[in-house]
């Protein structure tokens, strides 16, 4: 079961068992990742989980304490971050304020004394590239946010590196704009076909943007997959809850193909666990059919209904569990409803340090978690 | 008038006051001497008679020149030192670099003679070792010294805090970007520390320019800067005038070089520094 399912295609670069603490606080434990060429490769977590510090051992800005980086085979552990094939994208862009749009972008290419007509149309290249035409003279500070983000991609891109190092580079835009920034980066990445690494806590942009995503809490690799894989088949509760919505519950796998939870036995798709293996049992919350309650495999009563716009937040008290619930039929508080779970909307996954920590709606208010995301925002 | 508006005032009372009476009133006193004979009468013969001092002027501006230069060659590369070092460190290194301000002038002006002089430390130590004594209070390196060895601090400073509030993503943005240590010293760390730097230029030759005691002590009497004349003008009520035609043609000169300064560092920077 949940084999990694990745992008095909040469390794360039390979962690191995890289560990790292900071005052003797271990802020990565053991990570092992390998990133192909061409691949659009995310690193998520919640603030604190070792992705950035992954991102900045990549760049040549951190020594590991122990393990290996290697870069198209070659291991570059000890390699200065001049020296590497690796260019970054910082979080606040990190421009040079003493220099203007142009020579900025001209930066890397002045160290490596590249003839002054060949910069030019370089960087004439990749103000193009960026939709900065005609900025050339203009001052750092004078830019808005989203087109210092610009400048700080085509300075990253004109040195041609193989890997484009992203540290949250869209967590200072607004909304709007930031979508806008997905697109423009996943097509660039795209164009250019360098491969990049993006960190970021936004699950919403990791899945819409990545070839391949790997979810990181607490220092070490939770699972690494394609956005697909990662959502509709998490591997533990963190990531379940991490990435969407999920009510988790605890079940027995009673057999292959056959778990038991909310005192019923569902069919589903799972296999390879012992018989009566304890688990954690998703199912996210638009994969739930409301049916008539003579029909349904389980009933429970309606706590809360939210107006989503385009369908309805719901929570059910299922035998003292909150379930949440997205449809576009309508019910009101109170009402008691049934509700029917397909065997491939059931997703079974090993217990973990993190069963029983999330997936119970009871205590759920939409409003805390907006706030929640907006510190770990703010944190990073 | 706003009800705010007359506090604010208020406030700015004590300031207006000490800054006329002890900044306007007496550049207003220089200038009237400066343009007066001893009966008061107006004249242009205090600073037309100022061509003797040219020398004086030249040797001055020299000295402060060199003792300039050479703070910042020691101090640059000091202050970015501390700033690299770790937090606790840099404490314990910016105070030990602030101790010696905290001690008169004169006093360490004395005890680097003490150590210089004929019969001072430095020259006992040779003798000991059966080496000849060096003649150094008296000669122009002995002075250039004393005003090195005083003024040395207020070029550190002010260059050690624009480094220490230098962005580190900056330094990390220029070695990701292909430079060496040497490039991200000249082509990120130098740009970005000019207001320092600035700052701490003016800081060491203005007082280098105008100090007496430096030269008096540490130069035995061999030279006359313009501090030592100005100070012996207005020993004698008669020169005043003089003295006072001296100190306004030095302010006008410290002026024109701190705006010289000044607009270097603008036009190097393409619209500005961003401090």
């Amino acid at each position: 079961m949940n084999e990694k399912d990745v992008k095909e295609g040469n390794v360039i670069i390979k962690l191995q068992d890289i560990t790292k603490s900071f005052d003797g606080e271990p802020v990565l434990q053991g990570i092992n990742l390998e990133i192909h060429d061409n691949e659009f490769i995310t690193l998520l977590g919640p603030s604190g989980c070792g992705k950035t510090t992954t991102l900045r051992i990549i760049g040549g800005f951190e020594t590991p304490d122990s393990g290996s980086i290697y870069f198209d085979g070659r291991e570059i552990s000890d390699i200065p971050p001049y020296k590497r094939q690796v260019n970054t994208v910082f979080q606040r862009y990190a421009l040079f304020p003493h220099l203007n749009v142009f020579e900025n972008i001209a930066f890397g290419l002045r160290i490596k004394k590249v003839p002054d007509p060949q910069i030019r149309e370089k960087v004439k290249q990749m103000l193009i590239l960026v939709n900065l035409k005609g900025f050339e003279k203009r001052n750092i500070s004078t830019l808005s946010g989203g087109q210092q983000q610009r400048v700080a991609i085509a300075r990253a891109l004109i040195n041609e590196p193989r890997v484009l190092l992203l540290d949250e580079p869209l967590a200072a835009l607004d909304l709007k704009l930031r979508k806008d920034m997905q697109n423009e980066l996943k097509n660039i990445q795209q164009k250019t076909g360098i491969t990049f690494i993006f960190v970021t806590h936004d699950q919403e942009e990791a899945l819409s943007m990545s070839d391949t995503i790997v979810v990181m809490a607490n220092g070490s690799i939770q699972q690494i997959g394609t956005p697909e894989k990662i959502y509709n088949e998490p591997t533990n509760a963190f990531v379940a809850d991490f990435i969407g919505e999920s009510n988790i519950v605890n079940g027995i796998m009673i057999r292959d193909y056959e778990v038991s939870f909310a005192k019923q036995t569902f069919v589903c798709e799972d296999f390879g666990f012992a018989p009566n293996e304890p688990v954690d049992v998703v199912v996210r919350p638009e994969d739930i059919d409301i049916v008539p309650v003579g029909e349904s495999m389980l009933t429970g009563e309606v706590t809360s209904v939210t107006f989503k716009g385009d369908y309805y937040e719901i929570i059910v008290d299922i035998d003292n569990f909150k379930w949440m619930i997205e449809t576009t039929d309508k019910v009101s508080v109170g009402q008691t409803i049934g509700i029917s779970i397909d065997p491939n909307e059931i997703q079974v996954m090993k217990k973990s340090e993190f069963s029983g920590m999330f997936g119970d709606y009871s205590s759920f208010s939409d409003e805390l978690d907006r706030l929640s995301d907006m510190t770990e925002g703010a944190k990073e | 008038m706003k009800p705010g508006s007359f506090f604010k005032k208020a406030a700015a009372a004590p300031h207006i006051i000490w800054s006329v009476m002890f900044i306007v009133f007496p550049l207003l006193f220089v200038i009237y001497f400066a343009f007066t004979d001893n009966y008061g009468n107006f004249t242009f013969d205090n600073l037309t008679g100022l061509s003797v001092y040219t020398n004086t002027f030249i040797l001055s501006i020299g000295f402060a020149l060199i003792a300039t230069v050479v703070c910042l060659l020691i101090g640059y590369p000091l202050a970015y030192f501390i700033s690299r070092t770790d937090p606790t460190k840099q404490k314990i290194l910016v105070l030990l670099i602030m101790l010696p301000m905290w001690i008169n002038l004169l006093i360490r002006t004395y005890s680097l003679m003490s150590l210089l002089d004929n019969g001072g430390l430095i020259n006992g130590l040779l003798q000991t070792f059966g080496l000849s004594k060096i003649k150094m209070v008296g000669t122009s390196g002995a002075v250039i010294l004393g005003m090195i060895y005083d003024f040395l601090p207020y070029m550190v400073l002010p260059i050690y805090t624009t480094m220490s509030k230098l962005d580190k993503r900056y330094i990390e943005a220029a070695y990701d970007l292909g430079c060496n240590n040497r490039q991200v010293i000249s082509k990120v760390v130098m740009p970005l520390t000019v207001p320092g730097v600035i700052s701490g230029i003016t800081m060491v030759f203005v007082p280098s320019i105008s100090t007496f005691y430096i030269s008096q002590k540490l130069g035995g009497g061999t030279f006359d800067l313009i501090g030592d004349t100005i100070e012996r003008q207005f020993q004698n009520e008669i020169t005043y005038n003089t003295g006072a035609a001296i100190s306004l043609i030095m302010m006008v000169l410290i002026l024109i070089s701190l705006a010289v300064m000044n607009k270097f560092a603008d036009s190097d920077e393409e619209g500005g520094i961003i401090v």
